[in-house]
Formats: structure tokens, C-alpha cells, sequence
């Protein structure tokens, strides 16, 4: 568990380093903003984000964080839902202006603030005579004081106010501000922040041309969620610092959610932990999943009942059948000797990952430049793959390899040189021999280079040959030579070196990776079971719904509700016999047909052998066991009265179909 | 060209005025003449209307500092609610009065209180002897406050009983304003548009010290030429001219050309004027951006505009939802059956008869749609099966807040809610490919 909150806290580090990465480019426009005011424009960051909304709280709270870091302790944060007029606006806007005013000045002021706050007057002039006061009183302050204060900040700091949603703001409301404060930007220096969803055109489109003329807009780009996305399993799953890992099921299943549904790297996280806590509630055996550091104590620990959880692993048993009958005996009686056995296992699965991550990356580089991407363009597709089955099984690992003995030497040159430097960073301690092996192809490769210019200087001096020599059967001759020597000669040489550096590729695939199914105890890290994490994620609520009403056996476990196929029985619930009912139905549904069919339905099973004579007249119980079922059901959102004619309800799901 | 003059006020003053407010003369001494003395009572109130920028909030400025008849003036715009408004116009008479003394915050809610305090203001200031005047700018927004607001402003005059007077300075016409009750009728006066001539003047008449006043007069003879035809307004004009000055002026500060080369420069800076009009002034770029522009002497390719970026990236069923809300907005209903199902039938007959809906349908705009009829369409454009689950509604619900779709009736979010889908084809169509 401890495991888990460092992953978290590392998760939120990541996005946070990484938000400051995307904004540091802003920050130093800000800086340059502030000096050039001499138009009475406002500067105006228009801040593209994307559709995935839901990150975008985070991302305005970091980049909040960080201006309040650097540049200036007065910023807002507006959403459209707080302003629906310019009033509410105002007072949000001084409301936090201020706040964040006292929490940055020392307490000395606080009760005269506390005073004032009650009533202040939401109004532009005294948000200028609050920002005077301020300026003036950091210009008296002590020196000690000064100093402080302006190296974080500098003289008079600009206020930001940021937009989180800009879509959703009326257009009224931003034209009213931008105007009042566009005439008040000489005693104000405040700088405007639009954090826009779509696409820029929405300026456009809310604020008229007067308006958007007193903007001075510049546009920035965050980065695509999807660049955000791969930067995040680069650094989580494409690791083997963190001993939890992701089976391929359960992979494709949050990158689908991720891609099909909401974009949010945020969903993307949440999933990744709900896996991890998935993980370890689930597994027994999850202890083993931890630091490398700590395996050998934690190996030790283990009790009798744990070491047959091993044993019954499936991957375990595999493995102990590959073994001779001496060994299977202790492993499968002594738990000391098993519990060697495993650390050893554990370790060689560490370094396992270690080298797969490392190949992997190699062999990215060289599928993500062949035409059409038969591996797929990112690391993440060749991941899945990869983790799948044996992926030099598969037709596209064919393909892209047909593709890879086809490249020609530039790139085949840059993509061993970045080989080489991705295995030289890794911590691996097998790849000296590779790293070796691929310099040796580097040399091979320059040297073909010199024999090849070498080789130019021959036909050179043959074409000069040529020029003296004016028979023509002579002539013909030497080119046909000539032309027989280029072919033969010089491409197979470059063509037999690419063959073997491609094959060498190929053995190192081979080598390092195969897909971690076959690893032995693999379970202990990978988590696979996808359709629990779909169960829980991908939430159907209509379907849940449906079943609910017409299987009540799914959720009550009553054997009696157990019916089979089409009728209907009458010991369900009401409400389960009237949805039934009603799903027979039209668009618009007779409630007196209804009652009348629920009524047979449950007078079948009550009064099995009563006379006709008094199913004629409808008891008043079932009537009222009738309109509860129905209001019932009218709550759930199923139907509700229509207007068209009085005795009937309307249907509100697929009436109309 | 009349001549300011009036008894009251020194000639001196008179001429400095003169000289602050160009091609504005005639309607500057028709001010004066209303004014009167000092001391005479003026009409009650002046209603002053004009296209933007035709200078009648600074004419009103100019007019009554130089002149230093004592005024309040204050901006409709900024002080939004009624309350704020005369507490602002209360504020700003005690601190010009006295400013030693510490001013107590003014709580006036009602105009009751208004014409109160006003009354106590104005005699703590002794001003009895001099007419006072109120100054709104931006008129138009008092029509949305209290309804009581806009008359009393009007006869505010007889209200007080003080010699006072209200201008109201505003873009539209008295008509729009006449409350339906009826009211006292203000003195209206129209500042019309500059013509070309008027802007040049000036324009021409705040030049840079470093440069001589007939060179820059020929710049903006060039820059009208090419922005007059889209571009009336005085301060985007003054705004172009200082952002553009900097190019104008490069060869004669490398000494190709000398300040009378007018031909040279005019060359120079034509091209650079035209592409100015297609970005800067439509805000595609900012003014900052074009000024680092001009110093790289880069391409403005470079940079792309604010319209450039119209791509945007959705999720894989956020597109196909917003395609299927699009299909549900401009089809009718009964095309459905034709359109989604497998056995449809008879095509060829409504042949002609789908061209013509087709174009009436989008002059027609999006229609709302039931939120089964958008799955329904949607579960029929999507190739494998997709699973009703949470996410896919939620997805609508973002589609919302991104303003692609718009809800419909907000009465019955339960049951039955509707849609509209606001994106145009063009949108569609980069989204569809």
C-alpha cells in the first residue's frame, strides 16, 4: 500500500513537471507583456487546452501554482458557472483578488480587511484603489521586507485573471468587462488568460469586432492530450522502476476509454490506480510486488499458506515441469528451497523488464519510420503488441521487418546511432556485448562509405578510359561491364550489411522480447483481469437498469424469480410485471389497458381457481399495487404523463421505435 | 469657420479649446451657447448622440475641464447597477469639494436618497451660484436599469430643485430611449462622422517630435488610403498608424531615402499596409506579435492567425456523436427510416425531392431532436456495437458545455431532453474525414 501512495505522489509530480514544461514558454511572454502597455489594449493569452475538459481543472491550478511562483500573487480564477452577470463577476473576481491578498501580506491588517469585506463596493474604482494601496504600501515597506518581496516579484505585478471555461461565458457578460477594464488598464495592469476547450474561433465568435480590438490576443497551444498521454506511459509503464505492471487486456481497455470516450489523461490515472488497488486487494500473492530492494525480506516472510499459493500459480507450474524430477520434488515440498527459488525467479524477471524496455525502444525506433506503420506509429501500440504474443510471429513483424531490409543507409545510420544511445542509458548490464555489436555495424557502415567513394574514383578513371577509346563494340562492352560491376559488386555489399544488422535486430526481439505470459510468476506484477477494470469503468447504467427489471433474479438471487425466456411471471415484483408490461407497448400507453393486464397477470398467481366473475371488477389492492408500480416507474424516468390524451402516459425510452 | 466666442469666458481659454477639439467647432460653441453663464440655468438636460468615436466623450472632457465648470463624469458602463451609479456620482462630488476632508462611505440605494444627498452635497460645496453638470457616458445602459432611473435623471433639475444639468452621451438615437410612460424630453444634439478630411486633420496633428509634421501628414494620407475603406474608427486608425510608423519610416533611417521621397516610401510601405488590413486589424494576430514581425522582417506565414487553428481534436465517439446530432438537426424525421435502415425502399422516387429539403433545411437552421432518436442515429453510423454505457452520455453532457450542442428547453432535463447541434457543415465535414 505504501507502494501504491509513492505511485500516486510520482504520478502527481509527473503531470506537474510536465504542466510546467508546457507553460514555461507562456510565463515568458507575460514577463515581456507587462512592459508594453502604451495602447490601451489588454493582453490576452488565449490558452487552447483541448476537449478533455475534466483535465482541465488540473491544469489551470498548476499553471496558477506556478505564476504564483514567479511572477505575481494576484490572480483569479473565474468559471463561467459562478458568473452569470457582470455583478457576480465583479464580486468573485475582488472576492479572490483579495483573499489572496491577505494570505500574501502579513495578519497585522487582518480585522480591517474582515471589516470592509462585508461591504465592499464591487466596483472597478476600488479594485484600483485596493491595487494602489497595495503597490504603495510594498514601496514603503521595510527594505528587509522589500527585497523579499521583489525577487519573486517584481515592482508592480500584473493581475491575472484567468477564464477557466470561455466557451461558457455569455457573450454580454465578457463584452461588459472587457470594457470596463480596458478603460482602466493604465492604473491596472491586468492580464487576461482564455482557457478555450475548441477552437480559437470562439473569440470571434462571442466578442464583436469593437471588443475583440481592444484585446492584444496571443495564442497558445498546450500540448495535445494525446502527446500527453504516451509522454505518461513513456514514464510510468515503459519503466522498470515501478514493479506493477499492466497486462495487455487491461491496457487496451484504458487506452480504448482514453481514446474512444473522454480524452482525459485524468480518467487515464484514475483507471491506472484503480488497477493498482485492484491488484493488490485481489492477488494474495501482490506482496512479492515491490522493490527489487526488498524482495529477499519479503521472500523470506512468507508463510506456509503463500508458498502454496506459488505452487498453484499457473506460470509456477509450468515451470516446475520443465524441470528435472529431483528439483520438482523440493520445489514443491521444501518452501525453503521454494522461496529461493522464487527470489531468484523474481530477480530474473526485474532484469527481464529492465532489457524488454530498453529493446523495445530500439525496435520503436525502427518500426516508427517504415511507411505505413505496420507496428504502429507509437510506443504504445508496439507495447500492447509486444506484451500480446510472440510478436516475431506475427504478419506485421514480417512485414516490417520486408520494409526495414528495404531503408536506405541515412536512415539505417541514425536509427543504430540512436540504438546505441538508448542502450547505452539504460541500466542493463547484458547490452555491453550489443552496444559492441552495433558500434561494430557503424564502423562496417562508414567504411562502406569510403569504399564506396573509393569506388566512384575506379569508374571514374574507367569512364576516362572510355572516353579514349572511340569503337563502339569497345564502348558497349565497358558499360555493360560497367553497369554489371555496380549491381553485383557495390549494392550487395551495403545490401548484405543491412541483412545482417536487420536479422541482428531480429535476434535481439527474439531474445528479450517475449511476452511476459511465458515469464515465470508473472501474475505477481501483471495485472490482466480486463473484464473486472471494464466492469467498473465503462458503467452502462440503462443496461444495469434493464436487467434489474426484467431479470430481478440477477440482483435478488430468488430462485423463485427464476423464469425462463418470454413470460411473464407473477411472482416478480410489481414494478418488474408493469415494466415488462409496458415494454410491449407503443409510444403512448392506455392506462386502463395496462391496469388490466397487470391484473391478470397477478391474479393468475393468487387466485388461481377464483370464478371470472370477480376479475371483472379490478380489487382496489391491486389497483393500488398498480399505481405504485406505475409512479414507480415514472420516477425511474420511464414514462411520465403525456398531454396529448389524459388517460395516457407517454414512453420515454425507444417509444418512438 | 465660426470662431468661438462668448461673453463668459475668457478669450484665451476659448482659443486653447479651440485648438484641443479640431472639426468640432460648430458643436462646441452650440454648447456654449446652451450653457450660458456661470451662474444661468442651463436645460435640464442634453441628450447627445453619435456614431463611435466621434468624439463626444472627449469633446464633453476637453470642454468642461478647460473651461473648469465644475462636472461629474461617469461612465454607465463600469458602474452597473443604479446603486453604484449615484453612489459614484455622490463620491465624486464630496472629493472634488473637499478633499481634506476624510470622505465617509455613501450607502444611497433608492433615488430618494439620491436627491437627498445630492442636495447636501451640492450645498456643503457652495456651488449654488454655478451650474453643475452630470456627465453619463455610455447612456444606453440605463435603459436596463430601474425603470425610475432614466426620467429622474432627466428633470433631475426640478427634482433638486438645484441648478444642474445632465448630459447623457450616447451611440444611439433619443427614439430608442423614450420610455413608453413618457418623459421630459431632453435637448438632443448629433456629433456627426468624421469625413475623410476631419480624420486626416487629426490624425496629422499628434506627429512625432523626431519627424516633421508634413512627413507624417503624408503617412496618413497613405494609411487612410488603404484603411478608409473598412475602417472609420478614429482610435483603430491612431492605433494602425503608431503600430505601422516604425516600417514607414526604415528607409529613411538607412538613408535610402530622404523625408521628401514620397513615391519611395509610399512603395515601401503599401504591401506592408495591405497585410496589416488582413491580419492585425481583424485581431487574427496581435498588435505585439506584428511589432516583433516587423522587426524580424519575417514572413507573416509564420505566424499563424487565430482562425488558422479551427482543427479540433475530439475523442472517436464524441465525433461520431457529434455527426449523428448534425444528421438529426437537418434531416427530418421520416428520412430516418430511408436513411438508417437496411430494407429502406423506394429511393429513387424522393430523389428530386431530397435535393430540394435539403438546401431549405439548412437555410432553416438546426432543429431540436430527442436525445433516443441522436443514439438511435448513432448506434446505425457506427460500424461495431457500442455499448450505452455512462460515458458515452456523459459525453453529450460535454459536447454541451463545449457549446458544439445546445440543450433545448431546459423545463424536463429528466424526461426527455432536447438537443441542437451548432456546428456548421464545414465543421462537420473536417470532422468526418
Amino acid at each position: 500500500q505504501q507502494i501504491q501512495e509513492d505511485l500516486n505522489k510520482q504520478l502527481l509530480d509527473n503531470l506537474v513537471s510536465f504542466l510546467s514544461r508546457s507553460h514555461s514558454a507562456f510565463q515568458e511572454k507575460t514577463t515581456e507583456w507587462t512592459c508594453r502597455m502604451k495602447f490601451r489594449e489588454i493582453p490576452t493569452a488565449a490558452l487552447v487546452l483541448g476537449v478533455n475538459v475534466t483535465d482541465h481543472d488540473l491544469t489551470f491550478r498548476g499553471l496558477s501554482d506556478v505564476l504564483q511562483d514567479n511572477i505575481t500573487p494576484y490572480i483569479a480564477l473565474l468559471e463561467a458557472k459562478d458568473c452569470p452577470g457582470i455583478k457576480n463577476l465583479m464580486q468573485k473576481l475582488m472576492g479572490q483578488l483579495m483573499n489572496c491578498d491577505i494570505d500574501v501580506d502579513s495578519l497585522e491588517d487582518e480585522d480591517c480587511v474582515q471589516v470592509s469585506q462585508n461591504r465592499i463596493r464591487c466596483s472597478m474604482s476600488s479594485l484600483i484603489s485596493w491595487y494602489e494601496s497595495l503597490t504603495k504600501k510594498t514601496d514603503s515597506e521595510t527594505p528587509s521586507k522589500k527585497r523579499n518581496s521583489s525577487s519573486r516579484h517584481w515592482q508592480s505585478p500584473p493581475v491575472v485573471v484567468i477564464f477557466k471555461d470561455m466557451e461558457s461565458f455569455t457573450t454580454k457578460v465578457l463584452q461588459d468587462f472587457i470594457i470596463i477594464s480596458s478603460q482602466h488598464i493604465h492604473e491596472l495592469p491586468l492580464v487576461l488568460i482564455f482557457g478555450i476547450a475548441t477552437s480559437p474561433m470562439i473569440i470571434h465568435r462571442l466578442l464583436p469586432h469593437s471588443v475583440s480590438s481592444l484585446l492584444c490576443i496571443e495564442l497558445f497551444q498546450s500540448l495535445s492530450c494525446k502527446e500527453h498521454l504516451s509522454t505518461i506511459i513513456d514514464k510510468l509503464l515503459l519503466t522498470s522502476r515501478f514493479p506493477f505492471k499492466l497486462g495487455e487486456k487491461v491496457l487496451q481497455v484504458l487506452i480504448n476509454i482514453f481514446l474512444y470516450h473522454d480524452f482525459s489523461v485524468q480518467n487515464f490515472i484514475k483507471g491506472f490506480q484503480l488497477c493498482i488497488v485492484e491488484h493488490f486487494y485481489s492477488q494474495p500473492l501482490s506482496v512479492l510486488c515491490c522493490q527489487p530492494v526488498d524482495v529477499k525480506k519479503r521472500v523470506y516472510s512468507l508463510s506456509h499458506d503463500q508458498c502454496e499459493n506459488i505452487r498453484r500459480l499457473s506460470s509456477f507450474r509450468r515451470y516446475v515441469e520443465k524441470q528435472e524430477s529431483g528439483k520438482q520434488i523440493a520445489l514443491l515440498t521444501s518452501d525453503s528451497f521454494l522461496k529461493e527459488e522464487t527470489e531468484k525467479l523474481l530477480e530474473d524477471l526485474h532484469v527481464y523488464h529492465e532489457n524488454y524496455v530498453s529493446i523495445l525502444r530500439c525496435l520503436h525506433v525502427f518500426t516508427s519510420s517504415l511507411p505505413k506503420y505496420p507496428l504502429g506509429k507509437q510506443i504504445r501500440e508496439l507495447h500492447c503488441a509486444c506484451l500480446e504474443n510472440r510478436v516475431w510471429e506475427t504478419e506485421e513483424y514480417e512485414s516490417s521487418l520486408q520494409l526495414a531490409r528495404m531503408l536506405n543507409k541515412t536512415d539505417l545510420v541514425t536509427m543504430l546511432q540512436q540504438c546505441v544511445e538508448i542502450l547505452m542509458s539504460s541500466s542493463g548490464k547484458e547490452f555491453d556485448k550489443t552496444v559492441e555489436k552495433l558500434k561494430e555495424f557503424l564502423t562496417q557502415f562508414q567504411n562502406l562509405e569510403a569504399e564506396a567513394s573509393q569506388e566512384r574514383d575506379v569508374s571514374v578513371s574507367s569512364q576516362k578510359e572510355l572516353q579514349k577509346k572511340t569503337d563502339l563494340y569497345h564502348l558497349q562492352k565497358t558499360l555493360l561491364e560497367l553497369k554489371e560491376s555496380r549491381r553485383s559488386k557495390k549494392l550487395t555489399k551495403f545490401e548484405m550489411l543491412r541483412f545482417e544488422v536487420v536479422d541482428y535486430i531480429d535476434s535481439l526481439v527474439r531474445k528479450y522480447l517475449v511476452p511476459a505470459d511465458d515469464r515465470t510468476l508473472h501474475e505477481i506484477v501483471y495485472f490482466n483481469a480486463a473484464t473486472v477494470l471494464r466492469g467498473h469503468l465503462n458503467a452502462a447504467p440503462r443496461t444495469a437498469l434493464h436487467t434489474a427489471l426484467n431479470n430481478p433474479h440477477w440482483y435478488l438471487k430468488n430462485q423463485a424469480l427464476k423464469c425462463d425466456g418470454g413470460g411473464i411471471s407473477n411472482k416478480a415484483p410489481d414494478i418488474c410485471i408493469v415494466y415488462k408490461l409496458h415494454l410491449e407497448c407503443g409510444r403512448l400507453i392506455n392506462l386502463v389497458d395496462w391496469l388490466e393486464a397487470f391484473a391478470t397477470v397477478v391474479m393468475a398467481a393468487e387466485e388461481p381457481n377464483a370464478d371470472a366473475a370477480s376479475s371483472d371488477q379490478v380489487d382496489d389492492i391491486i389497483h393500488a399495487r398498480f399505481i405504485r408500480a406505475v409512479s414507480e416507474l415514472e420516477l425511474l424516468g420511464f414514462i411520465k404523463p403525456s398531454k396529448q390524451k389524459t388517460d395516457h402516459v407517454a414512453r420515454l425510452t425507444w417509444g418512438g421505435c | 469657420m465660426p470662431n468661438l466666442e462668448h461673453p463668459a469666458y475668457p478669450a484665451a481659454d476659448l482659443l486653447h479649446l479651440e485648438s484641443l477639439v479640431p472639426c468640432r467647432e460648430s458643436q462646441v460653441s452650440m454648447l456654449l451657447s446652451i450653457f450660458g453663464e456661470r451662474q444661468q440655468f442651463s436645460f435640464p438636460s442634453i441628450f447627445i448622440y453619435g456614431h463611435t468615436s466621434s468624439g463626444k466623450t472627449y469633446v464633453m472632457q476637453t470642454l468642461l475641464t478647460t473651461l473648469q465648470l465644475p462636472h461629474v463624469f461617469v461612465n454607465c458602463m463600469e458602474y452597473f447597477t443604479s446603486r453604484l451609479l449615484l453612489e459614484e456620482i455622490l463620491i465624486q462630488l464630496q472629493s472634488s469639494s473637499s478633499d481634506t476632508e476624510q470622505t465617509c462611505p455613501v450607502h444611497c440605494d433608492t433615488l430618494n436618497d439620491f436627491v437627498r444627498l445630492f442636495k447636501q452635497a451640492v450645498a456643503s460645496r457652495e456651488l449654488q451660484d454655478q451650474t453643475l453638470y452630470i456627465v453619463l457616458d455610455r447612456a444606453e445602459q440605463l435603459r436596463e436599469m430601474e425603470a425610475n432611473i432614466l426620467p429622474a435623471f432627466l428633470r433631475l433639475q426640478e427634482l433638486t430643485d438645484r441648478n444642474v444639468t445632465v448630459i447623457l452621451l450616447s451611440e444611439i438615437v433619443w427614439e430608442l430611449f423614450r420610455p413608453n410612460v413618457g418623459c421630459f424630453e431632453p435637448f438632443t444634439m448629433y456629433f456627426p462622422d468624421y469625413s475623410i478630411g476631419h480624420l486626416q486633420k487629426i490624425l496629422s496633428q499628434n506627429h512625432p517630435p523626431e519627424y516633421s509634421a508634413d512627413f507624417y501628414s503624408a503617412y496618413i494620407n497613405i494609411l487612410l488610403g488603404v484603411f478608409y475603406m473598412v475602417c472609420r474608427d478614429l482610435k483603430e486608425l491612431r492605433h494602425l498608424a503608431a503600430l505601422n510608423f516604425a516600417k514607414y519610416c526604415e528607409p529613411v533611417v538607412r538613408g535610402e531615402a530622404n523625408e521628401r521621397d514620397t513615391r519611395k516610401l509610399w512603395k515601401n510601405i503599401e504591401p506592408h499596409l495591405k497585410k496589416a488590413m488582413q491580419t492585425v486589424y481583424l485581431r487574427e494576430i496581435s498588435s505585439s506579435q506584428w511589432e516583433c514581425l516587423q522587426h524580424d522582417g519575417g514572413e507573416p506565414g509564420q505566424l499563424k492567425g487565430l482562425s488558422a487553428h479551427t482543427h479540433v481534436e475530439l475523442p472517436y465517439y464524441s465525433k461520431f456523436l457529434l455527426i449523428a446530432a448534425y444528421l438529426a438537426s437537418y434531416n427530418p424525421v421520416r428520412t430516418d427510416k430511408r436513411f438508417f435502415l437496411k430494407h429502406h425502399g423506394k429511393i429513387r422516387k424522393t430523389n428530386f425531392m431530397k435535393k430540394h429539403e435539403k438546401t431549405s433545411n439548412h437555410l432553416l437552421g438546426p432543429k431540436p431532436f430527442p436525445l433516443d432518436r441522436l443514439l438511435a442515429i448513432l448506434y446505425s453510423i457506427v460500424d461495431n456495437r457500442v455499448a450505452p454505457t455512462a460515458n458515452i452520455f456523459s459525453q453529450i453532457t460535454s459536447l454541451v458545455t463545449l457549446q458544439l450542442l445546445s440543450m433545448v428547453g431546459q423545463n424536463d432535463q429528466l424526461d426527455g431532453p432536447r438537443y441542437k447541434c451548432t456546428v456548421s457543415l464545414d465543421f462537420i465535414r473536417a470532422i468526418a474525414r
